[in-house]
């Protein structure tokens, strides 16, 4: 039996086609990095900090990443979660398939227009709170594709970002060395925003 | 080792068949006339047991777009290179050979797509990598994008905003 299919292939281009123009059109300007960990200490309840400083510790050690390999960054990513960098030390051991069981979204890779709506997508489907790493160079600037036709220069065009680790690629100690920051940034999260 | 066939060779077996069809030929290559292209590969197909298609690609040379088809048999273990020009610019068309030879089918698509140039007879003529309404033909030498974030980019570099 024949089976009805909702679309035909060009129509499923088109599609594709007009999502990726819109979210270009709509990427001119670069997202503000969220700087959280610049907060005035006076700010704070001395009641709501203790409770704070609990749950963020607690958050701290149970960041649990999102896979986005995109190119060969993905491989120092792997290389940093297996036993010889071991990741598994600072509680994120569990690479997530699923954006909704992930609170961290490390984007190893060189990102392409065409794949661009994808990464928003699995971004919006993240529950919060969330973090985005930009690992490798043609994550923070487009690296040595900067200026092609088919390359995002930086992904904050695209999503905001927290933790930029440059090198291409870098090194797994360089990849360790940024999820200290980003600790340190998750550390010095307010329960209560804005 | 696949002998590679003398283009010369071949040029003087297609012009016994195809008066008019070659246009150059040296000890490389083949060059035949775009409109002949169908009928010469189809007739070296048979004749020379060129069961196999290596690849397609085409070159922006300004003037004109080269393409280049490189067969071989497999049977036989020699290799023939077919080159073709196309001197129009705005709708450059060409023969497909995807009814020879159906690996021809995603490499044409490709040229088609980073090129511009159109494959008459083939089945499926739409874009591969990029989107359906990206503008212009990457891979043309004269191919300038605006890079989102600011500066332009041209064949020459990348000037930043």
């Amino acid at each position: 039996m024949e089976i009805e299919r909702p679309y035909v292939s060009s129509e499923l281009d088109k599609i594709e086609g007009a999502q990726i123009d819109a979210l270009m059109a709509a990427s001119k300007e670069p997202y503000p990095d969220p700087v959280a960990w610049l907060h005035e200490e006076l700010q704070q309840n001395v009641l709501l900090t203790s409770t704070e400083h609990v749950i963020d510790w607690g958050k701290r050690y149970s960041v649990w990443p999102v896979l986005l390999g995109l190119a060969c960054c993905a491989f120092e990513m792997i290389c940093a979660a297996a036993s010889r960098y071991d990741f598994s030390r600072f509680g994120m051991e569990v690479f997530r398939f699923s954006p909704r069981q992930a609170d961290l979204m490390l984007v190893a890779g060189t990102l392409t227009w065409k794949m661009a709506p994808a990464l928003r997508r699995i971004y919006d489907q993240m529950a919060e709170p969330k973090w985005v790493i930009a690992m490798g160079a043609c994550t923070v600037s487009g690296g040595a594709f900067r200026g092609s036709y088919s390359v995002v220069p930086g992904i904050n065009l695209i999503v905001p970002v927290d933790v930029y680790i440059p090198g291409c690629p870098p090194r797994p100690e360089g990849l360790l060395h940024g999820f200290m920051e980003l600790h340190r940034k998750v550390l010095a999260d307010k329960l209560i925003k804005k | 080792m696949t002998k590679p066939l003398s283009g010369s060779d071949i040029a003087q077996q297609i012009g016994d068949q195809f008066p008019d069809a070659v246009t150059d030929s040296n000890e490389t290559a083949v060059f035949v006339r775009s409109e002949a292209l169908l009928d010469v590969a189809g007739f070296l197909k048979e004749s020379l047991d060129l069961n196999y298609l290596n690849n397609i690609t085409a070159v922006d040379y300004t003037d004109y777009f080269e393409l280049t088809y490189l067969f071989t048999s497999l049977a036989s273990n020699h290799s023939l290179v077919i080159k073709t020009r196309c001197e129009e610019r705005d709708n450059p068309r060409v023969p497909s050979v995807v009814s020879l030879w159906q690996g021809a089918d995603f490499q044409e698509r490709e040229i088609y797509d980073l090129l511009g140039i159109s494959f008459d007879g083939h089945p499926n003529m739409k874009r591969i990598f990029l989107w359906d309404g990206f503008q212009g033909y990457p891979l043309r030498k004269d191919f300038i994008i605006d890079v989102p974030g600011g500066g332009k980019a041209t064949k020459q570099g990348v000037n930043d905003a």
